[in-house]
C-alpha cells in the first residue's frame, strides 16, 4: 500500500498527476491519495480531498511507503511510524506555495538520510518504480530531543531564561546535541556561542 | 505565576506540522496543566483528558479570519489566563503569544524545523516578545536569539 498526502492546505497536482499516471502504466492499484483542495480528480487512484487526524495517521501506519509534499506533519509522522518517505518539494515558481521553504528542508532532511526526494516529476517516477525495494526504517521517539526537553522543563518551571541566568559560564558550543542537525557539507557557522544555549544549566 | 510548582500552560500551534511539533514536547510539561489551541477539530483526541479549544485558521493574507481568529483567542486566553504559553507557530501561535504577554505569561516560540534557511515570518517578528526565543536550526541562532537548544528530532 501507497499513502500519498499533500496537507491540508494547499493542492499539489503536479504531485498527484504524476502518480496517478503512474499508477495507470503500471497497473498498480493499491494507492490511497489525499489531494488536498483541488478540482482534478485522479482516475487511477483511491483518493480523498481531506482526511482527519486519525485517519492520516491509521493511512501511514497501513501503508508500506508515504509519498508527500516536503511537509513536516508528513515527514515527522512517517518517521515516528518507521515508514519510508519520498517527499517532492512544493516550488513557489509554480505557485505550489509562498517560498521554496520545502526544498531547503527536503535537502536537509535527504542529507541526514532521513528521507528520500524527487527533485521533479521524472525523478519522482525513478522513486516510484523503486518503491519495492525500500524497507521499513527504525521508528523514531515520539518525544523531541532531551535537550529540548530539558530547556522548555526548566522555563517552565523557573520562568527565567537559560542563557540569561548562565551569561557568565563557560560556554561549550561543542555542544554534542548540537551536532545531530549540522550539514555534511560543514557549512555551518556558529555566528556566536553564546546563542547555543548550554546542556549544563538545564536539570532533567 | 501561580504559587507553588504547578503551572497552567497554553500551548498552541496551527494544523499539520505545527501541531505534530508541538506534541512532541508535551513530556516537557510533565505535571503542570495544560490546555490545547488549534485549528483542527480532529486534533482533540490527540489530547484527550485537556481543555481543548479551535481558532480559525488565519493568516497575515485574510483579515477578516484574522480578526475573528484574535476576538476568540483574546476569550480563551481572558479565560485560562495561563502561567506559561508555548506555541511552534504560526499565525494563532504568534498572535496569542503576544496577548499573553499582555497579561503577564511567560512565552515560548520554537520555530518550526522547517524553517531551515531563514526564520518563518512570524517567528521573526515575535522576538522579544518571546521571554524564551528558539529556533532548531543552530546555524540560525543569534547572540540576541533567536536561540538554539536542540530540535523536534
Amino acid at each position: 500500500m501507497i499513502f500519498v498526502t499533500v496537507g491540508t492546505q494547499l493542492p499539489f497536482d503536479r504531485l498527484i498527476r504524476v502518480i496517478d499516471g503512474w499508477a495507470k502504466a503500471t497497473g498498480q492499484t493499491n494507492v490511497f491519495a489525499q489531494i488536498g483542495p483541488t478540482d482534478y480528480q485522479p482516475r487511477h487512484l483511491q483518493w480523498s480531498k481531506f482526511i482527519d487526524a486519525q485517519e492520516f495517521r491509521r493511512h501511514v501506519a497501513e501503508a508500506d511507503v508515504v509519498v508527500a509534499h516536503a511537509g513536516m506533519g508528513s515527514i515527522i509522522t512517517a518517521l515516528e511510524l518507521g515508514k519510508p518517505i519520498i517527499v517532492m518539494p512544493r516550488s513557489a515558481a509554480l505557485g505550489e506555495h509562498r517560498n521554496d521553504h520545502q526544498l531547503a528542508t527536503a535537502k536537509r532532511f535527504l542529507a541526514q538520510g532521513r528521507i528520500f526526494v524527487a527533485f521533479d516529476e521524472n525523478h519522482l517516477v525513478e522513486k516510484l518504480d523503486q518503491v519495492g525495494t525500500f524497507k521499513a526504517t527504525e521508528r523514531i521517539s515520539s518525544q523531541a530531543s532531551p535537550r529540548l526537553l530539558a530547556a522548555i522543563r526548566s522555563f517552565i518551571h523557573t520562568g527565567q531564561h537559560p542563557i540569561a541566568s548562565s551569561a557568565l559560564k563557560t560556554n561549550s558550543a561543542a555542544d554534542i546535541n548540537a551536532v545531530e542537525f549540522l550539514p555534511t557539507d560543514g557549512s555551518v557557522e556558529f555566528k556566536s556561542s553564546s546563542a547555543i544555549i548550554p546542556d549544563n544549566n538545564v536539570r532533567p | 505565576m501561580r504559587q507553588g510548582s504547578v503551572k497552567k500552560v497554553l500551548a498552541i500551534a496551527s494544523g499539520g506540522g505545527h501541531w505534530v511539533q508541538l506534541q512532541r514536547l508535551i513530556p516537557a510539561t510533565d505535571e503542570h496543566e495544560v490546555v490545547f489551541v488549534t485549528t483542527i477539530e480532529s486534533y482533540r483526541s490527540d489530547v484527550n483528558g485537556h481543555r481543548f479549544y479551535v481558532v480559525a485558521d488565519a493568516n497575515r493574507w485574510n483579515k477578516f479570519a484574522l480578526i475573528k481568529m484574535a476576538i476568540k483567542l483574546a476569550w480563551i486566553i481572558s479565560k485560562e489566563r495561563p502561567d506559561v504559553m508555548i506555541s511552534t507557530g504560526a499565525a494563532p501561535g504568534y498572535f496569542a503569544l503576544r496577548m499573553g504577554k499582555l497579561i503577564g505569561s511567560r512565552t515560548i516560540w520554537l520555530d518550526s524545523i522547517a524553517n531551515v534557511e531563514e526564520l518563518s515570518m512570524s517567528g521573526a517578528k515575535i522576538g522579544r516578545y518571546a521571554d524564551l526565543w528558539l529556533t532548531q536550526w543552530p546555524h540560525l541562532a543569534k547572540p540576541e536569539g533567536p536561540y538554539f537548544a536542540g530540535a523536534v528530532l
